[in-house]
């Protein structure tokens, strides 16, 4: 973040209406230092630019947000993304997860929960919408039924712990950071550290699983 | 009884609806003449109210005419049998029987509009009951004990000719159905052949009609709707958002949309049909999170229709703007929240209706084995949280 403490952020969208919509809401309370509505143009600016957050659109022409991240994130390992869309597919926001984004929130969010994970992704902290909560828990559901991990891989990053799992499924019924939190009687720095944890072992994983995960899903 | 033949013979010579119909009975019982005789007045009366008997459309009815004409053979069959094994009385009855068959395939297709509904619907499936999903064991069972009989007849009926006299008029009767077969096999074959042509014809034009049909009821209203109420923006946005999320899961699914029921064979249909007619009925958005799926058992029905009664409540009486449902499917249980952060409610002291509903609510799922919690407090919002085991407990 910057040292006025409002976070500058970037707009990738290749909706016009949404990204002056998102304009009039964040307005007040950040700077929004540039727009793109495709993929060259915005991995050129972000990069000339460098946003603190970068509010990327899973879907766009070009090669779609993935592309984004591919061609900014080498450059700049310290940006963050935060990835949305209206997309229901699920195979799209993990690919996109995967490639960096350090979180995904759906088009519907309001103003008010938009600007909340924008400070949090800019915090450095993983932002978690229940959608993809229930992703994640989909794809990690795969191949727990007690079978042993190729040779090679690494078992942790293969697996959720039972506590992970309990946050995840408590962010995929609604609840927020703070009633997680209450809930599990752990404190709200605890939950993010699971969820960061989670998005951690999600970029890094190379469960076979996940992969196939996404790719019956695409076929379906 | 079935057409109302008896009643309307009744009011029109004015003796008692009763005795009309024992009167047919007995002459049913007696030589087949009673089924005749109804199946030709069905034919020949025309219906309370219309103009036009069935007789008169089924002139036209080419096809039907062959079908009837094609029993023909089969009653020539009938009688040659009979006479051969010295049988009269089947032969007697088997005329009435015929006519009576040829009267009805030309009433069933023939039959107008309501009469047409309702010996579709109503008639035919009581008829063959349950060949729709044992159709292939039922089958197999008719065939294997039809053939038993067919044996089991030949044998009591060469056991009770001692003498190989039997067996000449059998082997003559067999000689001639097999002449049957063949002169009038591959006629009744195209015939079969053109009705079922025809059926799928006109299934293709049904799902058209449908297809129409539902464009017309959905899109078009939508986009009507929307027109009206271009100045609430808010009307405006939920209206899309109902329509594309129903058209999509038509076009792309394949999930035709309406109410919940057997269009849904997996817990994750269920869930999105709930989901869109709650958002199109009460303006709310319902956020959806599914993990695994797996195909609906009665208990997982009950278990939608307790999560649909849950979310409708907190549509309801909640006032918050969303509520989120959450399901996942694990390998004994599926767990489903219905989860809203609205005015929420003191569990000690509910009113008596709304501890109804939680009420129906629990009973749904106790019946099938499962549970559910309500927790509440006022201010913070309300929880439901039901379980149902994916096996049914044994009875």
């Amino acid at each position: 973040m910057t040292g006025e403490g409002r976070p500058r952020i970037f707009l990738v969208d290749d909706h016009a209406v949404f990204r002056s919509g998102v304009r009039a809401e964040l307005g007040h309370a950040v700077d929004v230092i540039g727009e793109a509505d495709e993929v060259d143009a915005a991995v050129e600016m972000i990069n000339e630019r460098v946003p603190d957050v970068v509010l990327l659109d899973v879907h766009l022409p070009g090669g779609g947000g993935e592309a984004v991240l591919r061609g900014v994130l080498p450059r700049h390992p310290e940006m963050r993304f935060l990835a949305l869309s209206v997309s229901d597919a699920p195979e799209d926001v993990i690919a996109v997860i995967r490639a960096g984004a350090r979180g995904y929130i759906t088009k519907t969010i309001s103003g008010e929960e938009l600007l909340a994970a924008v400070e949090r992704v800019g915090a450095g902290d993983a932002v978690f919408s229940p959608r993809l909560a229930g992703f994640v828990l989909d794809a990690f559901a795969h191949g727990g039924d007690g079978r042993h991990p190729p040779i090679g891989l690494d078992p942790e990053l293969d697996q959720l712990s039972p506590r992970e799992r309990e946050v995840l499924r408590l962010i995929a019924r609604g609840y927020t950071y703070k009633e997680v939190a209450r809930d599990l009687t752990i404190s709200s720095k605890t939950v993010e550290s699971h969820v960061s944890s989670v998005l951690r072992k999600l970029q890094l994983s190379t469960r076979h699983e996940l992969t196939k995960w996404a790719t019956d899903r695409r076929l379906i | 009884m079935v057409a109302g033949v008896c009643g309307g013979i009744s009011a029109m010579i004015g003796i008692d609806v009763t005795l009309v119909r024992i009167g047919f009975v007995l002459l049913t019982l007696g030589s087949g003449v009673g089924v005749l005789a109804y199946a030709l007045a069905w034919l020949f009366v025309p219906l309370d109210g219309e103009t036009t008997t069935i007789f008169s459309r089924a002139i036209g009815d080419r096809r039907g005419l062959r079908l009837v004409i094609a029993l023909v053979p089969l009653l020539i069959v009938v009688q040659i049998v009979s006479t051969a094994l010295h049988i009269g009385y089947l032969g007697s009855f088997s005329w009435p029987l015929f006519i009576a068959a040829g009267c009805a395939i030309l009433i069933r297709r023939n039959a107008s509009g309501e009469e047409r509904v309702w010996i579709n619907d109503d008639l035919i499936p009581t008829l063959h009951s349950g060949t729709d999903q044992h159709s292939r064991r039922t089958l197999f069972l008719r065939v294997t004990v039809g053939g038993a009989l067919g044996i089991a007849g030949l044998v009591v009926l060469l056991l009770g000719h001692p003498s190989s006299a039997a067996l000449r008029p059998i082997g003559g009767a067999l000689l001639v159905i097999a002449a049957i077969v063949v002169v009038f096999g591959p006629w009744w074959l195209t015939l079969v052949r053109d009705l079922i042509a025809e059926r799928q014809a006109r299934a293709m034009a049904e799902e058209r009609a449908q297809m129409a049909a539902h464009v017309h009821d959905s899109v078009l209203q939508t986009l009507a709707l929307i027109q009206r109420s271009a100045d609430d923006p808010r009307n405006v946005v939920r209206l899309a958002r109902a329509q594309e999320r129903e058209l999509r899961s038509w076009l792309f699914e394949g999930r035709p949309p309406g109410t919940i029921g057997d269009e849904a064979t997996t817990l994750s249909e269920g869930i999105g049909l709930i989901q869109r007619q709650i958002e199109a009925d009460h303006g709310i958005t319902v956020h959806v999170v599914v993990v695994g799926d797996c195909a609906l058992t009665d208990g997982l029905r009950a278990l939608l229709d307790a999560s649909r009664e849950a979310t409708v409540n907190a549509a309801k009486w909640s006032g918050a703007p969303q509520v989120s449902l959450y399901a996942e499917v694990e390998r004994d249980v599926v767990m489903l929240f219905v989860r809203d952060r609205g005015r929420g409610f003191d569990p000690g002291a509910i009113p008596d209706d709304r501890q109804g509903i939680a009420r129906s609510i629990r009973a749904r799922m106790v019946r099938f084995g499962g549970s559910a919690v309500v927790r509440s407090s006022v201010g913070d919002g309300t929880e439901v949280e039901l379980s149902m085991p994916r096996r049914e407990p044994p009875p």
